[in-house]
């Protein structure tokens, strides 16, 4: 089981620059977890203390934003695609 | 009756059409309202005179007032049509890598516009306007991303045009930018059809518009409420490129490419409805026509060459 997830440059320090990364998880919980231990510091990036998305990020499995699909306990198969960027304005 | 007395009086009550070349079938069926159809050109001419009614009947907007607008164009414009109308002036602060088409109308409109660097996108307009507004307190910052003028506008105006031309309707989609025609419209519609699906579709630009230097600089529009939408999608330069292209070549709809963006979310949504052999009738939002955007190469050549150069500009 794989799981491609890709970085926003403002997280890249914690992958040594990486654009796009892998890891495994039956959720979005586990993979960041399982991120973190290559990729030290990338969860506490994403997730706050309380176990919760940090406001101005947003994650998305396969282009579908987590907050409405379960958020951290949204489920992943193998092949699922996990895209991280920070919220930012339109208009 | 097709006669008004005056172009501001045409805005809102726009055709609500069926696409049937892009339906799947006759039980589900995609409809676009065309916001085109407002005097300035886009869904913001809605937005404009209810951002700037409301500050005049609350006394924040006196005769002569300068107003003040980060925005990435149709507000910009929009605001700037009916600022001239009322006698105000309008100074805008836009990204620099907007289409040159949206600079060049702001200026024809009389709106002065003061750039804000591209990294950053609509964040650092924003930022650069709060820095304004704290040197000129004498002008007005309507702020289209907190004020409910904008929402109300849509749920006062958009929303009850739905209802009365799709009551059937079953979703709803829309771009995700200041947040209020979701908001506005989708609040109006699921009171009235508590199990409607309504539907974000947000761009997802290239990483020059996500460079910001830290995560406390994000951006979450005070007016968004999550609990009004049932799904958010993200949607990328290619796609939304792609499904502008095939809007035209299949239905001779001429729009924007944020209507890109939002086609392929309804049709990934129609095609749900099918496999679940479900009926469906939904509602997609043409926030704009295309000319705006011609000369960023969109509607002609090839098509990957077009997504790459549209990448790191604010297309929607």
């Amino acid at each position: 089981m794989s799981i491609e997830v890709r970085i926003p440059t403002i997280l890249r320090q914690h992958t040594a620059g990486a654009k796009v990364v892998t890891g495994e998880g039956n959720n979005l919980d586990d993979l960041l977890s399982d991120l973190d231990t290559n990729h030290s510091g990338l969860r506490g990036r994403i997730v706050t203390g309380e176990g919760n998305l940090h406001k101005f990020v947003n994650v998305y499995v396969n282009d579908e934003d987590v907050r409405f699909t379960g958020g951290l306990k949204t489920e992943l198969s193998d092949g699922d695609s996990v895209t991280i960027l920070p919220a930012v304005a339109g208009g | 009756m097709a006669r008004y007395a005056s172009l501001a009086d045409t805005v809102g009550d726009t055709p609500l059409i069926g696409l049937p070349h892009l339906s799947p079938s006759p039980e589900v069926r995609l409809w676009a309202k065309l916001e085109d159809r407002n005097p300035t050109g886009s869904v913001k001419d809605r937005v404009a005179k209810y951002l700037i009614e409301s500050a005049m009947a609350d006394g924040l907007l006196t005769e002569g007032a300068t107003i003040l607008e980060p925005t990435s164009g149709n507000t910009g414009i929009a605001l700037a049509a009916v600022a001239r109308h009322h006698g105000f002036k309008l100074v805008c602060v836009m990204p620099e890598n907007t289409s040159d088409e949206r600079k060049q109308l702001l200026t024809a409109f009389g709106a002065e516009v003061i750039y804000s660097p591209a990294a950053g996108g609509s964040n650092a307009a924003v930022a650069a306007a709060r820095a304004l507004a704290a040197e000129r307190p004498d002008w007005v910052m309507l702020n289209q991303y907190a004020n409910a003028a904008n929402a109300r506008a849509h749920y006062e105006t958009t929303g009850p045009e739905l209802w009365r031309d799709l009551p059937e309707i079953s979703h709803f989609v829309a771009g995700l930018g200041t947040t209020g025609t979701l908001m506005g419209t989708g609040r109006y519609l699921r009171e009235r059809r508590p199990g409607i699906q309504i539907v974000a579709a947000e761009p997802r630009y290239g990483e020059l518009v996500y460079g910001l230097r830290n995560l406390g600089e994000g951006f979450v529009p005070e007016l968004y409420d999550a609990d009004v939408l049932t799904r958010r999608l993200s949607v990328g330069s290619a796609d939304a490129l792609r499904r502008t292209r095939q809007l035209l070549s299949m239905e001779g709809l001429f729009a924007g490419l944020s209507t890109g963006a939002v086609l392929h979310a309804a049709l990934g949504l129609a095609d749900e409805a099918v496999k679940r052999s479900r009926p469906a009738d939904i509602a997609l939002l043409v926030a704009d026509a295309g000319w705006k955007y011609l000369s960023t190469g969109a509607y002609s050549g090839d098509a990957a060459e077009s997504a790459e150069t549209l990448d790191n500009q604010l297309w929607a």
